[in-house]
């Protein structure tokens, strides 16, 4: 869902309500079906799609898939593995041979120490929720400025918006340098002040992204920074 | 339980001592996400009953030993406020809370998509703050809001609701004066959309005709339950928040 939803068109579903007979539709995330029903299994909005009924949901936990560009921060530090805290039910694990330095064996805590936020992809993740990350890629590096800020999984498609035009409106507004991981996690760095404006836009956009146009924040946003201006 | 001959408990003109119709229940109010700090929470009135349920996770299960390889793992903790009832209840867990919180755990695990989240915990906290009779029904109520609540997916909304029998009659939803001077008792957790029992159990005794009828009063208030813990969500979300 990229749009922010009007009132009219959304339908709060709950768990075990039958939303609709599956004939000729796809069930997509938070729908089952059962005796030709689509049942919600998730309270969120109903939204279809592409001839796909699945849920918008009101809270979601984020579940790492491979390939993610996430926001990690370290929680664990070892010989020769960081165990970063992903924002998510699991830690996630970067060896030092997936780190974008040489490392000796023994001498990690040298590079990242607890508390250090990178900005990393995660290679792989198992049946078993074990998730590995990596740090060698463009751009994957330690984030040693800036803030982080915490954003509902289900909100950043809306925050990014299509081809990342809400982002880019967001960064211009603010002047900052904006990175949502998909896990979450938003580094925001730039002068004070504008890191301050994108985190009250955030903090709006995370309380009211169901119910309020996205759009509408930033326009007021853009519209404050033009006055301040 | 186990009956009180001398007790009266149903009135000359047919109905309970609190003015009750046999398959009526007391008052049920439910509120979602009152505690801020939780995943999910929800506030259930049923009666002079007021149980609190938190939902924290799916987080990793710790200890480890306790960690299932194939699906997540419900920790319940129901636990009676020291000040719930009018004699003072010691605190921590006891006996009858240890037993509330595996059946309840049980009666959720089988209502909760615990295959999405192998190697996890769901910790689920139910706190008793004031007791009349039917505090684990309650209890089971509010942990069902607070689990959707907390956008954990699950097959429906279980409904926590008992019947029993006092003075050789089936009745709805026993108070505490029923519960502590009647014949039997018969909490039932319900998945309304299903009809499926999730969790059943009996105290004293019912012939199978008076347990017909305890099961057909159960599964009506089921309903009605389930119609407010639906708008309670929707009131929380459709209201402007999230």
């Amino acid at each position: 869902m990229s749009q922010g939803q009007t009132g009219a068109e959304q339908r709060l579903v709950t768990p075990g309500m039958a939303v609709g007979p599956s004939a000729g539709k796809r069930a997509g995330s938070g729908i089952v079906a059962a005796d030709n029903q689509f049942i919600a299994t998730q309270l969120g909005w109903l939204q279809e799609r592409n001839n796909t009924v699945s849920i918008d949901p009101i809270h979601a936990a984020y579940m790492p898939r491979s390939g993610d560009l996430i926001v990690g921060m370290v929680a664990e530090v070892r010989n020769n593995l960081w165990f970063m805290d992903i924002n998510g039910s699991f830690q996630g694990l970067l060896p030092m041979s997936l780190a974008p330095w040489k490392v000796e064996f023994g001498a990690a805590r040298q590079h990242m120490d607890i508390g250090d936020v990178v900005l990393a992809r995660v290679q792989e993740v198992d049946e078993c929720h074990n998730v590995v990350l990596t740090m060698k890629g463009v751009g994957l590096r330690r984030l040693k400025q800036g803030a982080v800020e915490s954003l509902p999984v289900q909100h950043i498609d809306r925050v990014r918006g299509p081809n990342n035009e809400r982002l880019q409106r967001l960064r211009d507004a603010c002047d900052c340098r904006i990175m949502v991981g998909e896990n979450g996690r938003v580094w925001i760095d730039g002068s004070s002040d504008g890191i301050k404006q994108a985190r009250e836009a955030i903090h709006a956009i995370a309380k009211a992204a169901h119910h309020t146009d996205i759009d509408t924040i930033l326009n007021e946003l853009e519209k404050n920074m033009k006055g301040d201006a | 339980m186990g009956g009180y001959g001398d007790v009266q408990l149903l009135r000359d003109d047919g109905l309970r001592l609190d003015g009750r119709k046999l398959d009526e229940m007391r008052p049920v109010t439910i509120e979602a996400g009152i505690l801020p700090a939780a995943d999910g929470s929800a506030k259930v009135t049923h009666g002079l009953n007021v149980a609190v349920a938190a939902v924290y996770g799916p987080m990793e299960a710790h200890p480890r030993k306790i960690q299932r390889q194939d699906r997540a793992v419900i920790d319940v903790r129901y636990n009676m406020a020291p000040f719930s009832t009018s004699d003072r209840i010691r605190p921590g867990f006891n006996r009858r809370s240890r037993e509330i919180s595996k059946v309840t755990a049980e009666a959720l695990e089988s209502v909760v998509l615990v295959e999405r989240f192998p190697r996890s915990k769901i910790r689920v906290e139910i706190e008793i703050l004031a007791a009349e009779a039917g505090t684990r029904c309650a209890g089971i109520t509010a942990a069902a809001v607070a689990l959707a609540d907390a956008g954990i997916p699950m097959r429906d909304l279980i409904v926590g609701v008992a019947s029993g029998k006092v003075e050789d009659t089936v009745v709805l939803d026993l108070d505490k004066a029923e519960d502590n001077y009647g014949q039997a008792d018969l909490p039932v957790g319900i998945l309304p959309n299903t009809g499926e029992i999730a969790f059943l159990q009996m105290d004293g005794d019912l012939s199978p005709a008076e347990f017909e009828l305890a099961m057909e009063y159960n599964f009506k208030a089921a309903k009605e339950i389930h119609e407010i813990m639906v708008d309670a969500l929707r009131r929380r979300y459709e209201g402007g928040e999230a």
